[in-house]
């Protein structure tokens, strides 16, 4: 119906002429729209494409796009011309050999596939050293670092490796001609055939001196067994024969001493029966920083340097008995008086082991244990994986600073980044005649040096060594090398003008020296060898003086703070800064990742001004402080850590390195410019600096407050004495009123499938013997191409591990007492009182539980798919079809568990992750037999369905039935303590069925009936109450 | 060219049996030469061992006996047309052959100089064939030509007789103009206007296209039948039909491997080392001559890179790009030692007539669905194999069937394959 009527928008319209009516007549929107863009508003304004454009192309490129899809892409398949016997693609082949990066020593197996190795394993048949730690397990992606020396190169620019030793052997020789001093500064080899060509070359170059430097030291203790045995090693401990392990400032299940400690420590842990009674060993730590020792110890007190000195005086004191003039704290002398108890009522059954850094500390704990004739204590045959010399290091820092030398060969190590002075030394190298360095990477050193050779991964090298006395192991290159490297055993040879390979040479070394008639293939094949042990009596004990030494270790407190370095978990000594998986591990004790941090007591943190907020994202925010160390300054964020002894803090090293890393992995700051004299102990001050630090840690909720269901523990004595029910009580509900227990088919409302049949995959972790060491966490990433999602992703919580390590602080000075106060809650108290109970206590007990998926019988996040995408094996398995999976996200919500990963963006061939998945080199280490997600897909633990079909398939290949502890996943496999174990339940002989049956055996959330798989072992601490 | 061959050398060689029974015997010869020394040496061609056409006359007949006999004795002995021989042929002694009489000798002799009459008679004839297929294919042409022109010319009539009627019945007056029908509604209109029928119709469509749609769709990412063209005319024909090659002779990695894998180079070489050319059945239709299969041959020598005129490798190699015709997406697992050794699943279940392939190509739509069903319906073979005893007494107890398929053990959860 048509109208007339004018409708007026306002009086202005009566006006003919009025322009602005004019202009607005056909304009619907005078404002300009609000647009989400951020910035570049101009821009799209100036941009001639317009809203129709915009929608044709994606209309044009959408069709496009489906009418390239349906098109198949041509895919090539290039068969080898001649295959090697060895190789058949798709079958796995594992070589046996040893890491010795100077830091990291251990005899491992190396998983290659098409001739490229993808995978670390520890070499449990090897007797020293045959288990893998999760840097160890990491080193595999450090091989197909992009950013690895590819050549030598000679002031800066790449030159051939024949005009390199030209030039090399020209300077070399000139140098002696001149007579001018030449320092060789190695890292420690602990290979006898390198030592070998070393002392060659020296006998040929009499100007070269050989210093041995570890980037972090362990020259006290070296010094003090080389005084009193002789020769330069490290007392070796069995802390699997110690009842008693007395531990002051010694972090023996973290890198003390070159580490490898955690297997036998850990088999001591698990109560066992013994006349009746479960025995354990009683482990009692003295320390400043929590370390991973002190978050295992029975008994942990936190204490300061100095008063360390003085427990150790004091109880060496007690046990001699001779007087020391040591005067200890109140509550310090309650702890030693304890210790001493405990050393005298196990006699040769303890163990005292020590960190402190000075001689005469060291010369204490050798004397201490030939006391008591400790059985856990081994002196004739030392480890020689440490060698470095910190007082030769500091004196060829000098003279290189003052000029006094003026060549240097350094080998594997970096000292430009890893000392105190590293900043002047660098100016100094510069300055040098003469400098190479033997590298894998372009580092600080390097950087400022003439000659730069490139060193090949230990993967793609030959080598030897003698991690102890008398064992000795070979190692075997898994791989061509991929640059052209060259060994510097290689290089050293060259200049000898020997006229064989490395290998030859090791092989007629070994076949002469030490093989004795031993075939070297079969060597080569077990990777390891010992000698028939020559039964040397410690003879050239010296104990001397010993009184005064003690004595001399009495210090009165001293005033200001105490920084205590330490090395991380997951970065050690920072060599394998740019491996993402490292750094993306969260540190055991904090959860952080992707950071080093200053670790402040509560109280000192309240004192000084320093905070840890929880921000509105669910992330962690600390205050920067700025730590005064004589000129030196450093601003670190602060983390409040439980468990620091106040009057100290903690700072790791390895981090804030910036050369030869990827933008992403230069975190952290580095703490080397604090290790004065490398000396992991030194004096500063603390000031708040300001702004916020953004980390990136992995768990916020650091309390369990009182859950007792989640990690169950109990004592020794109670573990002893009582009845399963009452520690370890299976739950109940209620049904009609009437308390029925969880595992009773009357309150399942599921029915249940029989899966007596064949398989079923159950896996046990003891939390015991689980030291929460992560070795397990690299190995699942390596096994399941877990994907790394940078530092930002992380702190999103968007993080992919598989498998986590949970850790818990109590509340209380123990679980014990958190369970109580939860118990007595009333009223109206409450709130208040579970508001406390998030606060970690001061000097908390600790404990970890490793926690994938569970892999439910009864699982929830199978009910919730509405794709059918997870769904359960009979053989126990909750499957993951990731192509099936169309991301809705229901079953991460409706796991109890919270271990489901969501793919939240494509994370391989992705320019915003620049980790190893985003150039060819580094996806070189992923597994073939595991899918690689793409971007909106759950994922999560499948229990390592692919090895477990793979045992199975063998066993069906050769008709045989599966043996126990064949069916292995990647972290029970890793873990070398034991405490993962995995196998079929429906094999009534295997481990794991017994472990099923152990009264310690429990379920997670048992009370909700999802019906695990996986099951834990009680934790049993030994504590007596009195 | 096989058959001539055959049949003159059996009429030359009755004859000789009649008329010269003493004299060697090249069909005997030629049984004796393929058994022994075919290995190494061809009758025209140089191989790993000298040509053998023209032995007899180059050497004298004692001397090729004890050199046959016992090579290495006569080169220790330093005889001078031994050593000569034996260095020039990279210093490897033939094989002796102590077995072989001076008969067997002189029949071998006898073949390998065996020069068949010339097939003349052949040659002309096929020559004459397609002189007449040439003449019949001209006269065709002409007939067709005719033919469209005798067409042309009747329209051409037939449209000047329709004209000249329209002009007599112009000129006679009478009305041509056809009556006037009783306007109807046309028929897409009425269609248009029962709604019925457009609703009906409009399903019917609907429903046909989704139905096509859907066909269409579900063959996106389905190779079947897939056969490209690899840059080596390698026939599964030849090999694995004619000549019986057992298939894991050279995809050996099924039998321990989840790949079957193709066959590196080496592989080849162990027969082709010998088999320079091609001498089987031609498919002319195709063009699959005996040169054609040669080239392809002296392809594989080029990758290899074997010098076929002095029987050394050149260590100049250029790996071979096949072209992938069995293309599984990556969330797939599939394991052939699985199938092939523990199921002894027969390749052709899968890949089919491989022995009848000149071209391979993919014979199985290798969808889930086809895996399933086979899965549903193919019993595990559990005879003979330790692992599955107890299992499968177990199972098939718990299921009441003698025999358990795939699809009960379990082949038939998401994560056996998907992970």
């Amino acid at each position: 119906m048509a109208t007339n009527k004018t409708y007026w928008k306002s009086i202005d319209q009566l006006d003919q002429d009025n322009s602005i009516v004019a202009k607005l007549e056909q304009n619907e929107f005078p404002e300009k729209l609000p647009q989400d863009f951020k910035k570049d508003d101009s821009k799209i304004e100036d941009s001639s494409s317009s809203r129709r454009d915009f929608l044709k192309y994606i209309g044009f490129s959408t069709a496009a796009a489906t009418v390239a899809a349906c098109e198949g892409p041509v895919i090539k398949s290039v068969p080898y011309v001649v295959q090697p016997e060895q190789i058949i693609p798709g079958v796995a082949n594992f070589y046996a050999t040893a890491i010795a990066d100077g830091y990291d020593f251990a005899s491992v197996l190396v998983k290659t596939r098409e001739g490229r190795p993808i995978k670390i394993e520890s070499n449990p048949d090897s007797p020293i050293l045959g288990s893998a730690n999760a840097r160890v397990h990491a080193s595999v992606l450090s091989m197909y670092d992009s950013l690895r020396l590819k050549s030598p190169k000679f002031n800066q620019s790449d030159i051939k490796w024949g005009s390199f030793m030209l030039q090399f052997k020209e300077k070399l020789r000139l140098f002696n001609s001149s007579k001018k001093p030449l320092v060789l500064l190695t890292q420690t080899f602990a290979s006898p055939t390198t030592q070998e060509l070393i002392n060659k070359l020296i006998a040929k170059y009499s100007n070269i001196k050989h210093v041995v430097y570890d980037t972090i030291s362990e020259s006290y203790a070296l010094d003090a067994y080389e005084n009193i045995y002789g020769t330069r090693g490290l007392a070796d401990y069995d802390f699997s024969k110690a009842d008693t392990i007395i531990s002051i400032d010694a972090d023996i299940l973290g890198d003390w001493q070159g580490g490898g400690y955690d297997v036998e420590y850990s088999n001591g842990r698990i109560p066992k029966k013994n006349n009746g009674k479960f025995k354990m060993s009683y482990h009692m730590q003295f320390e400043s920083n929590m370390s991973l020792s002190g978050a295992n110890a029975d008994k942990r007190i936190p204490v300061t340097p100095v008063s360390l000195k003085n427990i150790l005086a004091f109880i060496y004191g007690k046990l001699s008995n001779q007087p020391v003039n040591c005067k200890l704290e109140p509550n310090d002398k309650k702890a030693a008086l304890l210790a001493i108890k405990k050393i005298k009522k196990s006699g040769h059954k303890a163990v005292l082991v020590s960190g402190i850094q000075e001689t005469n500390a060291q010369e204490l704990v050798l004397a201490i244990n030939s006391l008591i004739k400790s059985d856990a204590f081994d002196i004739t045959h030392p480890k020689l994986i440490r060698q470095g010399n910190s007082s030769e290091v500091n004196q060829l820092v000098k003279d290189l600073i003052k000029g006094d030398i003026s060549g240097l060969i350094t080998v594997g190590v970096n000292p430009v980044y890893n000392l105190s002075e590293g900043v002047k030394l660098g100016e100094a190298i510069k300055k040098l005649d003469f400098s190479a360095v033997f590298s894998l990477k372009m580092d600080e050193t390097a950087s400022v040096s003439q000659f730069v050779g490139a060193l090949p991964h230990y993967l793609e090298s030959w080598g030897d060594y003698e991690f102890k006395t008398d064992q000795f192991l070979l190692a075997q290159p898994t791989i061509h090398p991929l640059f052209d490297t060259r060994q510097f055993q290689s290089v050293l040879i060259d200049i000898l003008d020997l006229e064989e390979d490395y290998y030859s040479f090791i092989k007629k070394y070994w076949t002469d020296n030490i093989l004795s008639g031993t075939s070297f293939s079969k060597t080569l094949h077990d990777g390891y060898f010992t000698k028939s042990r020559s039964t040397k009596s410690a003879e050239m004990v010296n104990f001397q003086d010993m009184i005064n030494k003690a004595n001399f270790l009495c210090v009165d407190k001293e005033k200001g703070m105490s920084l205590i370095l330490y090395s991380k978990t997951g970065m050690g000594d920072g060599q394998q800064a740019n491996n993402p998986w490292l750094q993306e591990f969260p540190d055991p004790i904090t959860r952080v990742s992707w950071d080093n941090y200053l670790t402040v007591s509560k109280s000192d943190a309240e004192l000084i001004g320093l905070k840890n907020i929880n921000v509105a994202n669910g992330a962690l925010n600390g205050s920067y402080a700025t730590i005064t160390m004589g000129d030196t300054k450093l601003t670190t964020p602060v983390l409040v850590q439980p468990g620091q002894a106040k009057g100290t803090v903690g700072l790791a090293f390895g981090y804030g390195k910036k050369i030869g890393l990827k933008n992403e992995m230069q975190s952290g700051v580095n703490a080397y410019l604090l290790y004065q004299n490398q000396n992991k102990v030194q004096q500063v001050s603390i000031s708040p600096a300001e702004g916020y630090h953004e980390f990136a840690c992995v768990q916020l909720h650091n309390t369990l407050m009182g859950r007792g269901d989640i990690v169950k523990e109990t004592t020794l004595e109670i573990f002893n004495t009582k009845d399963k029910e009452y520690w370890n009580p299976v739950p109940r509900v209620s049904k009609n009123h009437i308390e029925t227990k969880i595992t009773s088919p009357e309150v399942d409302m599921w029915q249940g499938f029989d899966r007596s049949i064949g398989h079923h995959f159950n896996l046990s972790i003891d939390l015991n013997s689980c030291t929460g060491c992560g070795a397990c966490v690299i190995a699942c990433h390596a096994e399941n191409n877990v994907p790394v999602v940078g530092k930002v992703e992380v702190r999103r919580s968007r993080d992919m591990h598989w498998l986590r390590i949970d850790r818990y602080y109590s509340s209380e000075e123990s679980f014990d007492s958190d369970n109580d106060t939860k118990e007595n809650i009333s009223g109206l108290g409450a709130l208040s009182t579970f508001k406390g109970m998030e606060n970690a206590s001061e000097n908390p007990q600790v404990v970890f539980q490793p926690v994938m998926c569970q892999h439910c019988n009864h699982a929830p996040c199978e009910t919730v798919c509405p794709v059918a995408a997870t769904s359960h094996g009979r053989q126990g398995q909750n499957h993951m079809a990731y192509n099936r999976c169309i991301g809705t996200r229901y079953c991460a919500n409706n796991c109890p568990y919270k271990v489901r990963r969501f793919n939240w963006f494509l994370y391989n061939k992705n320019d915003e992750f620049d980790y190893h998945m985003n150039n060819d080199l580094g996806r070189m280490v992923l597994n073939p037999d595991v899918v690689v997600r793409s971007r909106g897909v759950m994922e999560k633990c499948s229990f390592c369905i692919q090895k477990t079909q793979k045992t199975i398939l063998d066993a069906k290949l050769e008709g045989r039935e599966v043996k126990d502890g064949e069916f292995q996943t990647a972290c029970s496999k890793a873990c070398g303590n034991g405490s993962m174990v995995f196998g079929d339940i429906n094999d009534k002989e295997s481990e794991i069925s017994k472990l099923k049956e152990n009264e310690r055996m429990y379920h997670l959330l048992e009370s909700v009936g999802t019906k695990p798989n996986v099951m834990y072992q009680t934790k049993v601490r030994n504590i007596d109450k009195t | 060219m096989a058959l001539p061959l055959k049949a003159s050398i059996l009429v030359f060689a009755m004859f000789s049996q009649f008329l010269f029974a003493q004299e060697p015997d090249p069909v005997l010869g030629k049984k004796l030469f393929n058994s022994n020394c075919a290995a190494c040496h061809k009758v025209n061609k140089k191989a790993v061992g000298p040509a053998l056409r023209g032995a007899s006359t180059k050497y004298e007949k004692e001397w090729l006996y004890s050199w046959i006999k016992n090579s290495s004795a006569m080169i220790k002995s330093g005889d001078d047309q031994a050593v000569a021989i034996w260095e020039e042929y990279n210093k490897s002694a033939m094989t002796a052959f102590p077995q072989l009489s001076t008969d067997d000798i002189d029949n071998i002799i006898a073949y390998t100089d065996y020069i068949p009459p010339a097939p003349a008679v052949v040659a002309s004839d096929s020559n004459q064939t397609t002189n007449s297929n040439l003449s019949s294919g001209i006269a065709n042409e002409i007939i067709l030509g005719a033919l469209g022109f005798v067409f042309i010319m009747l329209i051409f009539m037939l449209i000047s007789v329709r004209r000249t009627l329209l002009r007599i019945a112009i000129a006679s007056g009478v009305d041509i103009t056809p009556p006037s029908k009783p306007k109807r509604v046309p028929i897409w209109k009425a269609f248009a206007q029962n709604q019925f029928i457009v609703f009906v119709s409009v399903i019917l469509l609907l429903l046909s296209s989704a139905y096509y749609a859907y066909g269409f769709l579900m063959q996106v990412g389905v190779d079947q039948g897939y056969m490209p063209v690899q840059p080596i005319h390698y026939s599964h024909k030849i090999h694995a039909g004619v000549n019986q090659i057992e298939c894991k002779y050279c995809h050996s990695s099924a039998r321990v491997s989840k790949h079957s894998g193709i066959p590196s180079l080496n592989v080849c070489m162990n027969c082709h080392q010998n088999i320079a050319e091609y001498n089987g059945e031609e498919d002319l239709d195709n063009g699959y001559t005996k040169e054609f299969y040669t080239k392809e041959i002296k392809k594989l020598y080029a990758a290899v890179g074997w010098d076929e005129e002095n029987q050394v490798y050149t260590g100049n190699t250029e790996p071979v790009k096949w072209v992938r015709i069995h293309n599984l997406p990556d969330f797939v697992y599939f394991n052939h030692a699985q199938h092939v050794m523990v199921g002894e699943v027969k390749c052709q279940t899968c890949h089919g007539p491989v022995e009848e392939m000149e071209i391979m190509y993919q014979y199985s739509p290798l969808t889930m669905g086809w895996c399933i069903n086979c899965h549903r319906k193919t019993n595990v073979k559990v005879e003979n194999n330790e692992y599955y005893t107890k299992i499968h007494e177990e199972l098939s107890k718990k299921y009441g069937v003698e025999k358990l398929t795939v699809a009960q053990m379990g082949g038939l959860e998401c994560g056996k394959c998907h992970y």
